[in-house]
């Protein structure tokens, strides 16, 4: 259970949004510029809001009143950004381990399996980002973050950077993610179709305010 | 090469003073330069232009200062021999220190480029994957800019070899201790019949120089080529 209500203010755009999520997978859409990203980011703890609460599954993750702000490092809710950002320094393999070192979990190689089967990403894992094409570079960085074993997990455009062929690509990926994964999702996006095929429950926002929230009707 | 054995003993010495140097500075020289690119606080202008005051000082003003700060009688000097048994003062390691401090500037602007250059995006990841900030410096800013930490650790080798100014003013020219290869030079200059040694220290300085650049370019282009695929 994921439970937002911030305030920020960033620039021209007063930026104020207040939803739940029980689980499953939730699209946060709206226009470019709406705030998606930064409501993103305040999850993942990249980005302090001025005012409000975050929690989930009962565990404050920040907190105005009392001022708790829990650093990224403790939250462990994995992120897939826009642009991947896999570390150029280290092969596919070592971005996916990377995650589970860093949170000191134990080595799963049947984990470690599921999701490299999941995503097909078995052939890439002795290579560098430099040299993965747009597609499987983001299906890494969800691998990467799935194998952090997270409480959530924050899709933030993934697809964006994507040409049209591409994205066919990589949604069914995320459509087996979805059904496969038991990790509650949310799942940024500005464009209607994607999130008609990855989404349920839809969260309207428009000039930093949520719109509407409901199932795909609310699409365009 | 044919060279005598004080020649020798000069190019030995050098060659010491100035790994000595650079490789203590190197640290010292990654904090500062992550500190000025990545924080603000107050006196920072300040403290930005003391880290680069021995670009412009001449060496010879640096040099008086070591000698007025770091010498036995000095209060700085007299401390640290007391309590540690540390001693610059007519000393090779009052030469690395001089050396040290002569290269620091460089050392600070290239690896201070490089971290500037790095996505902070990739840190940002690196948190959400559960990083701490001191893992996440470790494996991925430290590595991301290590092109930047080759160049300026070889660009103040090269540096602290060629320093001659300060370090004469600071901690003299004696063969041996502090006779480093530019103030042999000096010295084969000034005494009748020297040329052909000179000449010859002239050599192993440039070939030695010209060895640092290329092996820090060598390298760089690897760790460069490294971090973009390959």
């Amino acid at each position: 259970m994921l439970a937002v209500d911030v305030e920020k203010q960033l620039g021209e755009l007063a930026l104020r949004a207040s939803f739940e999520n029980a689980g499953g997978i939730a699209a946060l859409f709206g226009p470019s510029g709406a705030g998606k990203t930064s409501i993103i980011n305040m999850i993942a703890g990249l980005l302090t809001p001025d005012r409000g609460r975050i929690v989930l599954d009962n565990d404050v993750l920040f907190d105005d009143q009392v001022r708790i702000n829990v650093p990224p490092w403790k939250r462990r809710i994995g992120t897939v950004f826009q642009e991947g950002r896999l570390f150029p320094h280290l092969s596919v393999r070592h971005n996916l381990d990377y995650g589970r070192w860093m949170s000191g979990l134990a080595a799963d190689a049947k984990a470690f399996a599921h999701v490299v089967d999941l995503l097909d990403i078995g052939p890439l894992l002795d290579r560098r980002p430099g040299k993965l094409s747009g597609g499987e570079r983001q299906r890494v960085a969800v691998g990467r973050a799935l194998l952090m074993q997270p409480r959530l997990l924050l899709l933030d455009e993934p697809l964006a950077s994507l040409d049209a062929a591409r994205k066919r690509d990589i949604v069914p990926y995320l459509e087996r993610l979805r059904d496969e994964a038991s990790v509650p999702m949310i799942y940024v996006s500005h464009d209607p179709s994607e999130v008609k095929h990855i989404a349920s429950r839809v969260v309207r926002l428009e000039d930093g305010k949520v719109a509407a929230v409901g199932g795909v009707e609310l699409l365009p | 090469m044919f060279l005598t054995p004080e020649e020798w003993t000069a190019v030995i010495l050098s060659l010491r003073v100035a790994t000595v140097a650079t490789a203590v500075a190197l640290p010292f020289g990654i904090a500062v330069a992550y500190a000025l690119a990545r924080s603000r606080f107050w006196g920072k202008p300040l403290v930005e232009a003391i880290v680069y005051l021995p670009l412009v000082l001449p060496p010879v003003v640096t040099g008086y200062l070591l000698l007025i700060t770091f010498g036995r009688r000095a209060p700085v000097g007299a401390f640290l021999a007391e309590h540690f048994g540390i001693v610059f003062s007519f000393r090779w390691t009052g030469a690395a220190l001089a050396c040290g401090i002569m290269a620091f500037p460089l050392m600070v602007r290239a690896i201070g480029l490089s971290i500037e250059a790095i996505d902070r995006r990739l840190e940002d990841a690196a948190s959400t994957l559960g990083a701490k900030p001191m893992w996440r410096f470790t494996t991925i800013t430290l590595p991301l800019a290590l092109p930047g930490i080759i160049a300026g650790g070889m660009l103040a080798f090269a540096r602290a070899l060629g320093e001659f100014g300060a370090t004469i003013t600071f901690v003299s020219n004696i063969p041996g201790e502090t006779q480093i290869i530019s103030a042999a030079i000096y010295t084969l200059t000034q005494v009748p019949g020297g040329d052909a040694a000179a000449l010859r220290l002239v050599i192993i300085s440039v070939v030695v120089s010209l060895g640092a650049l290329v092996v820090s370019e060598v390298l760089a282009r690897r760790a460069t080529a490294r971090l973009h695929g390959g």
